[in-house]
């Protein structure tokens, strides 16, 4: 029995529905910042998966590129958390509705 | 054969700290569970001979994001209990009914046996093997520009980083005057 590149594919889409579930679910700040880079991960290995598939390096190109705005969007997300938690002192997203119309 | 206990167990090791990031009350238990599922996923890819991807997945995502989080959670304490009352009704149950029916729907594929993958290669052609050269490559001749476009963005995110750590700091100190 070979693993098949739709194993991986198989794998990434569970991951993909745990951090959507989790970001549907939790109502903390940095929890669901972790759960966005567990969706980032899992479309990372569909990337390397099908770039093997295919016998295509750019797969893995594109991983580079995810990574770096994966990391990006962690170092902004990470400074506006803890600008907020100074002013506020909380971490749920369900207290802080100040930009609700 | 070697690959399918590999896979299996990484799978499995992955899963369990996907599970542990969506369930734990306590966010550094959270953050313990994303480090796991980095790390298997890091074995995944050395599986599919990316060792490049893995060495920078295990360096930037294991090393670099995940020290970041752990001193972000320790700066603004874990020991605060969670709000589990839902604002909006009916929402822990629609997504968790959602996840069912996009796990069921993908079971139903993989145990229908129809989710097989078809290759654009030509049967028996190897696998690229993503070594740092041949990353590199690609990389600086064709993603020249987006290279450069994401160099812009880190420099960009990093400034604004700052920006937003100053801010804040210095906003007190304007309403005293």
């Amino acid at each position: 029995m070979t693993v098949t590149p739709g194993w991986y594919m198989t794998l990434a889409a569970v991951l993909f529905l745990a951090g959507l579930v989790g970001i549907l679910i939790r109502r903390n700040a940095l929890v669901m910042f972790m759960c966005i880079e567990l969706m980032l991960n899992a479309v990372n290995l569909t990337f390397v998966a099908a770039g093997r598939a295919y016998g295509d390096l750019n797969g893995q190109v594109a991983v580079f590129f995810v990574l770096v705005v994966a990391a990006a969007e962690v170092v902004v997300g990470l400074a506006i958390i803890v600008a907020i938690f100074r002013r506020r002192a909380t971490a749920s997203v369900d207290e802080i509705s100040e930009l609700a119309g | 054969m070697v690959e399918l206990v590999i896979f299996v167990l990484m799978g499995a090791v992955a899963l369990a700290g996907a599970f542990t990031v969506i369930t734990a009350r306590n966010a550094v238990h959270a953050a313990m569970g994303l480090l796991a599922t980095l790390f298997s996923m890091g074995v995944l890819y050395v599986l599919q001979l990316a060792h490049f991807v893995a060495a920078v997945q295990v360096i930037v995502y294991a090393g670099a994001v995940m020290t970041l989080f752990l001193f972000v959670i320790m700066l603004i304490g874990v020991d605060k209990e969670e709000d589990t009352r839902e604002q909006i009704p009916w929402q822990r149950q629609l997504s968790l009914g959602l996840a069912v029916i996009v796990a069921v729907t993908a079971g139903a594929l993989v145990v229908g046996g129809r989710f097989v993958w078809t290759p654009g290669a030509p049967a028996g052609a190897p696998p690229p093997n993503g070594t740092i050269q041949a990353v590199a490559q690609p990389l600086f001749e064709d993603w020249v520009l987006p290279v450069e476009v994401t160099a812009l963005l880190l420099t960009i995110a990093a400034a604004g980083a700052i920006a937003l750590a100053f801010r804040t700091q210095r906003a007190p100190r304007e309403e005293q005057q």
